[in-house]
């Protein structure tokens, strides 16, 4: 991290399944955006948030991009914090594994591959959202 | 620091209030604008866990989206407090961050 001081906490919230709106791709490059300007960047999926990282998404039949295999690339952005939040999974009849594996490379542990997401409950959803100190919701 | 929630969305047609009435800790506030203002109604289904939340946390509500929807400021229920645009940016100004419920 360059400077520290210009270094600000960004949690982005997704809350909206992917291709029925434009949300969930706006929020990929607004995510995108931050990481590039070297912020400390988080992402939490709440609510039909959790259906944008289902594995198996095919749009071949709705003639729209598939940029389900961006979030596996976020890692290389520096986006490794990844926050699911269980109460949502399981509303919707979701378990863990029904969602993509997405990992990173650590550079300080000889390029371990580790998972990005974190599965977490509400309550620790609820903590996350005032720990940080910019909060952009979608 | 606390939060200032804001919800834009009716309660009776997104679950935006109810998920963020679901992440609110103690000393946050929550501020309904533009359509989520029709969930502030006495009587209405979301009175109550509005009302339930004011032990840990305040409410308020945008008056000038109230009045554009024909809400009358004696209809809002019990504890929910009434602010202008002014008042709205005192409550952003006055909290570490603003969280949006869309």
């Amino acid at each position: 991290m360059a400077d520290e001081t210009n270094t600000k906490k960004f949690l982005y919230i997704n809350r909206k399944a992917p291709y029925g709106t434009v949300y969930a791709l706006e929020s990929l490059e607004v995510v995108l955006i931050g990481a590039a300007f070297e912020q400390d960047v988080s992402v939490a999926f709440v609510d039909d948030g959790v259906f944008q990282l289902m594995s198996g998404q095919d749009t071949a039949g709705i003639g729209m991009k598939n940029f389900s295999k961006t979030y596996r690339a976020l890692g290389d952005y520096e986006v490794r914090k990844l926050y699911v939040e269980r109460e949502s999974l399981a509303e919707r009849g979701l378990v863990s594994d029904d969602l993509m594996a997405i990992t990173y490379e650590d550079e300080n542990e000889d390029y371990a591959e580790k998972p990005s997401i974190h599965f977490v409950d509400r309550s620790e959803m609820t903590k996350l959202i005032s720990e940080h100190d910019v909060i952009l919701s979608f | 620091m606390s939060t200032l929630h804001t919800v834009n969305k009716s309660p009776f047609e997104r679950p935006s209030l109810k998920t963020c009435l679901d992440h609110v800790v103690q000393g946050d506030a929550i501020l309904l604008i533009e359509d989520a203002v029709v969930g502030a109604r006495k009587g209405g289904a979301f009175a109550e866990a509005l009302s339930h939340k004011q032990a840990s946390c305040s409410i308020y509500v945008l008056a000038p989206d109230l009045a554009a929807r024909g809400i009358k400021a004696e209809d809002i229920a019990e504890g929910i407090a009434l602010v202008d645009y002014g008042g709205f940016v005192d409550l952003a100004a006055g909290k570490a961050r603003v969280c949006a419920w869309l």
